[in-house]
């Protein structure tokens, strides 16, 4: 069985290799080895999941990474109940992606180097998600990093794209001091970084303190859980470290669906989820993590109301959805949080890769306003982009409705501080949701078609390597809620893998609580956003600009994406670059080399000049005014 | 010692070998070439074969060698090796190889001055690493100047005399009083041997003295701010081989310096100056990843780069923890080999259009594609990212700084967006993006054979170190608790 799980993440990573080294060839063959590596890991994956559900877990070393002092650190694999749906999910719909991509990117000369890349982040993923210690996590979590930033920009000659990707890897990477801290906190304090000891020996941590800053103590427990959640946030895009992800959407769209959707952005959740042994030691960091995540569910759904590209749409849904699963995790109903993870991937996905199929459709232009009336055109596309679009806002008995409305109905029941805010922003959430989602729907799939006359002669159903892979991820949007809520969030399926405190179980609570008429609020709310979007961009057309004008400042500040990017762009890499060029040219030339070296050279030599009446510039010159002054000190070195 | 002097022969082979080049003369240029060639390959098989015997359980000398040199002063030809100077040893013999390859084309005029002079200063340097005796030391120390001064001096750019003063002064000067300390400390002890003066009993006040005079050489060296500006010149202007040897070995001589002299001569005087140097460590790490962050200058990035990268090693020293300064060790190794390849890789795109401006390029993916994933590779272990060996020494030494002072860590930690933000903004600008002008179009051939043979060894060792570090902590692992108890033990 070890070297079962062994292979799943090296039968991607061979995958991965081996289409790497048909980058150079014309002919589009890179998916003849990624897509094999990945079906492997896939169907292996299915494998190990069965073997979980019968009881059998791992946790073990592969080999030592590295020791010195007191550290070890191994290369090690942990494969438990939520090892094993995170392997599942990232698999499946890594291969459904995989499939679709073979017609997506057909034509484009980078097609062999694509299937690399996507082949090797399912190798990253697959470690991330394995990994037993914090070293491997780390090191998945930077290789997913590192595959996202070459898919973002992946059409390298365009400025947009490596600018976005660029800003990518340095937000993640802000995050990342965070996370290296979090590390360091838990090292300093425990002397390891496997999960094993740190998850028995977590109490300590929350006995333990630490002084970042002289004279205030805090608990490591709660420095260490808030540092890595700052890791997690830039990953899972939370207010504020969100900005990287509406940009990444200038990457290929299957890898929207992939990574910056439905896999690589839940990572910072499936973190917060894997420690929830540390995360529980802190009630401080559980509040901070559940206002973030509801902050970001409301006010980047908000954002999302007044996009028009299609994908910066679907993008700012992500943000906002990732929020929810965030709240979940600072509420400890871990369970439902992951839960919504898992459907999320898998309608998110499917909305991606639908948006891709329409984009292709309309000659690649992802503005909605020249769009409309695909439904016509493209049925399969737009059957399945409809069930996506009704799980993601909630509607019965779509997947969404279920995973969504447990983590607002767990809300209800935590106490948590901050569960009331996150309670009411989750709800009003769902509201939004309904709308921005169906306001997408109505303009790309219903409505005038808007399109120049050439490309509407030419509105075509996709082929079918890009329609099967709609299907294949619609079952599971639909069905996913209704056949897996009970055993998966109430049925004790992730038994000892996540740990919630004693009086912290809003989860076993809701098990049997009749919420009364509250727990169909999310419902309605969902229902009213779905009619008023159909009211809006269908029925009265003229209303949304009106709309617009009237809210004028509020507007605005959601068209400039509540100014994040400002502070990002403008301010902090605008400070750094300009303290930068103030150090270089004041600090380094002004002041070391221009008064002290060669202003030192200078008046040695200006001496030298009044002494000798020579002023050389020669080696011996310098050597011999510096010899006097070693003798000088050497002197008084031995008199003193 | 029965057997072959295995180090005195890694010494004196390359140096020979130098000097057989010099006699060619201008005769043959491709003869020199080959011959150097040869030279550099025999000595790297010499130093693995050291490897290969070095025993990784003691922090004890290995291959001592010991004969009189000069018995008034008792000083001694004494040379030894320990897991702090086998990996440094190794990095200077590959260095070099990769040097006189890497300068095969580029050099066209006094090749065999050019060929003896590497082969010289390889020499010279492993000299200076496995050197136990503090006047033999010092004498590498020295003479290894003189073969670079003359690189630069001869086959660098426009400014190289301008560079070539300001190097040769600033090393001279702290050498210097190193040489003053070392005189001082045979006064005292009655030796020059470097591990006897580890034991030797000194007052607080002898230390503070000497260790301000081992931090005149040594800090120069690394370089630490505030006395780095030399080497943004000096690199600059020197020929892309001699900016390799430059940022893979010289700096560590600093490095090595300050783990075999200043933390175990004077460990009480180390601990009191301890906050000093890792300020200027953090200095370093933030105010220089500042400033090569608005190089225009591809060469004078990079070395801004070293300076902030070097920080971290020295930071990692003045920890007195195994895993800072295992940390900074493993990171000096890792800097070899990142830094020599970015060089390398600058040298690459310099062959091709004579220019070091970032703003002359754009899009060089378009016309290199391989040599493109080659630069991704460095350009990732110099942002330390996990699966490179950039990673191992910046995640050690925040774990280390950590345990010290949680304050540290957290600006140490500010490297992690400062190193990839330089060094991946550099990238966008030369590697991505349409081709940039005419010039890139037509004048930029991809990678030769003989060229990806160059980095091809680099591209490895970055691999392997970063996936498998353990051979190589292993390998320092009783020398760095040596070092490590030595510098906190106290001797007054």
């Amino acid at each position: 069985m070890e070297t079962l799980y062994l292979l799943i993440p090296l039968a991607s990573l061979v995958g991965a290799l081996g289409a790497g080294t048909t980058v150079a060839s014309v002919r589009e063959i890179g998916h003849r080895w990624a897509i094999p590596g990945v079906a492997v890991s896939f169907l292996l994956s299915l494998v190990v999941l069965a073997d979980v559900l019968a009881g059998h877990t791992f946790n073990g070393a592969v080999y030592t990474w590295g020791a010195i002092g007191g550290l070890e650190l191994e290369v090690g694999l942990l494969i438990d109940r939520l090892t094993a749906v995170m392997m599942a999910v990232v698999t499946f719909v890594s291969l459904a992606v995989h499939v679709y991509t073979i017609g997506y990117m057909h034509g484009d000369p980078g097609y062999n180097r694509f299937f690399a890349y996507i082949a090797g982040f399912t190798f990253f993923m697959l470690m991330l998600v394995m990994a037993n210690n914090f070293l491997v996590l780390f090191f998945g979590w930077e290789g997913v990093g590192l595959v996202s930033y070459l898919l973002i920009g992946f059409w390298y000659t365009r400025e947009s794209a490596i600018a976005a990707s660029l800003k990518a890897f340095l937000v993640n990477r802000l995050g990342d001091i965070g996370f290296v801290l979090g590390l360091g906190a838990i090292y300093a304090t425990l002397g390891t970084l496997a999960y094993e000891p740190v998850f028995a020996r977590a109490g300590e941590l929350a006995s333990s303190t630490i002084a970042v800053l002289p004279g205030m103590p805090w608990s490591v427990a709660s420095f260490a859980a808030i540092a890595l959640f700052v890791g997690a946030m830039a990953k899972s895009a939370q207010i504020p470290l969100h900005v990287w992800l509406p940009d990444s959407m200038e990457g290929p769209t299957p890898i929207s669906a992939l990574i910056h959707a439905a896999t690589m952005v839940t990572a910072g959740v499936f973190m917060l989820a894997r420690l929830s042994p540390l995360y529980e030691q802190s009630l401080a960091a559980l509040s901070l993590v559940l206002v973030v995540g509801a902050l970001t569910a409301l006010a980047l759904g908000l954002v999302a109301l007044v996009q028009h590209d299609i994908k910066r749409v679907i993008a700012y849904s992500t943000i906002s959805q990732l929020g929810y699963m965030v709240v979940a995790m600072g509420i400890s109903a871990y369970a439902a949080g992951i839960f919504h993870l898992m459907t999320h991937a898998f309608f998110k996905a499917l909305l991606f890769l639908a948006a891709g199929s329409a984009i292709h459709a309309v000659a690649d232009e992802q503005d909605m306003r020249r769009m409309g009336g695909l439904a016509r055109h493209m049925p399969v596309t737009h059957w399945t982009f409809l069930i996506g679009a009704l799980a993601l806002c909630g509607i019965w008995p779509f997947a969404g409705y279920y995973s969504k409305d447990t983590i607002i109905e767990a809300a209800a029941l935590s106490a948590i501080p901050g569960a009331g805010f996150a309670y009411w922003a989750t709800l009003i959430g769902v509201g939004i949701t309904a709308v921005y989602t169906f306001r997408m729907y109505f303009l790309t799939f219903h409505g005038p078609e808007r399109m120049d006359a050439e490309t509407r002669a030419h509105l075509h159903e996709s082929a079918r390597v890009i329609t099967w892979p709609l299907v294949v991820l619609a079952v599971p949007s639909l069905l996913a809620g209704f056949f897996l809520l009970e055993p998966v969030v109430f049925g004790g399926y992730f038994g000892s893998s996540l740990f919630v405190a004693e009086g912290r179980d809003v989860l076993g609570e809701l098990a049997h609580h009749h919420g009364g008429w509250g727990q169909y609020l999310p419902l309605a709310l969902a229902l009213a956003g779905v009619g008023l979007a159909y009211y809006l961009y269908m029925v009265r057309r003229d209303l949304p600009a009106r709309l617009a004008a009237a809210s004028g400042p509020a507007y605005s500040a959601l068209v400039a994406k509540l100014g994040f990017d400002r502070l990002f762009e403008g301010w902090l890499a605008g400070a750094g670059r300009g303290l930068g060029r103030a150090l270089w040219r004041g600090g380094d030339e002004h002041l070391i080399d221009g008064l002290a070296v060669n202003g030192t050279a200078g008046r040695v030599a200006a001496a030298a000049a009044r002494l000798r009446g020579i002023q050389s510039g020669y080696v011996y010159h310098y050597a011999f005014s510096m010899l006097i002054g070693v003798f000088a000190l050497v002197s008084w070195f031995f008199l003193a | 010692m029965p057997e072959l002097p295995l180090l005195s022969l890694t010494i004196w082979l390359p140096i020979l070998g130098g000097v057989g080049v010099l006699a060619l003369g201008r005769s043959s240029d491709d003869r020199a070439r080959w011959l150097a060639l040869t030279v550099s390959a025999v000595a790297f098989v010499l130093t693995m074969a050291l490897w290969a015997g070095f025993d990784p359980g003691t922090a004890a000398m290995q291959f001592v060698e010991e004969a009189v040199w000069i018995e008034a002063f008792a000083i001694h030809y004494r040379l030894g090796v320990d897991g702090i100077s086998l990996l440094l040893i190794l990095l200077t013999s590959l260095s070099t190889l990769v040097a006189v390859a890497a300068s095969w084309e580029s050099i066209t005029d006094r090749v065999a001055l050019y060929m003896a002079a590497f082969l010289i200063m390889e020499g010279l340097m492993i000299g200076v690493f496995s050197a136990l005796d503090g006047v033999v030391f010092y004498v590498f120390w020295e003479a290894m100047l003189i073969p670079m001064f003359l690189i630069i001096g001869i086959w660098g750019g426009p400014d190289r005399i301008y560079a070539t003063l300001k190097f040769f002064l600033y090393t001279f000067a702290g050498s210097v009083l190193m040489l003053v300390a070392l005189v001082y400390l045979y006064n005292r002890a009655g030796t020059f041997d470097i591990e006897a003066l580890h034991g030797t009993p000194l007052t607080l006040t002898e230390q503070l003295w000497i260790f301000w005079a081992f931090v005149a050489a040594f800090a120069v060296k690394v370089p630490m701010w505030p006395v780095h500006t030399w080497l943004p010149d000096a690199h600059v202007e020197a020929p892309t081989a001699g900016s390799v040897i430059l940022a893979a070995i010289m700096l560590k001589m600093g490095g090595y310096g300050f783990l075999r002299f200043a933390l175990p001569i004077t460990p009480d005087a180390s601990q009191a100056m301890a906050p000093l140097i890792i300020a200027l460590s953090l200095i370093a790490i933030v105010y220089i990843g500042l400033v090569a962050l608005v190089q225009r200058d591809m060469k004078k990035l990079i070395a801004y780069s070293s300076i902030a990268h070097m920080g971290f090693v020295t930071l990692g020293y003045f920890l007195f923890n195994a895993e800072g300064i295992g940390g900074g060790l493993i990171q000096m190794v890792s800097h070899g080999f990142v830094s020599a390849a970015l060089f390398l890789c600058v040298g690459v795109v310099y062959d091709r259009l004579h220019s070091r401006a970032i703003a002359d390029y754009g899009g060089v993916v378009n016309v290199m594609p391989v040599f493109a994933a080659l630069f991704l590779l460095f350009a990732m272990a110099n942002a330390g990212l996990p699966g490179t060996s950039g990673f191992v020494g910046e995640l050690l030494v925040i774990l280390g700084a950590f345990k010290v002072a949680p304050g540290l860590a957290v600006v140490a930690a500010t490297t992690l967006v400062l190193g990839a933000a330089y060094t991946l903004w550099l990238y966008k600008r030369v590697i991505f993006g349409p081709v940039a002008n005419e010039r890139v179009a037509t004048m930029m051939p991809p990678l030769s054979a003989r060229e990806k043979w160059v980095f091809a060894p680099l591209a490895a060792l970055v691999l392997v170190m970063g996936l498998w570090p353990a051979p190589f902590l292993a390998a320092m692992e009783p020398s760095v608790a040596q070092v490590v108890q030595q510098a906190t033990a106290t001797k007054l």
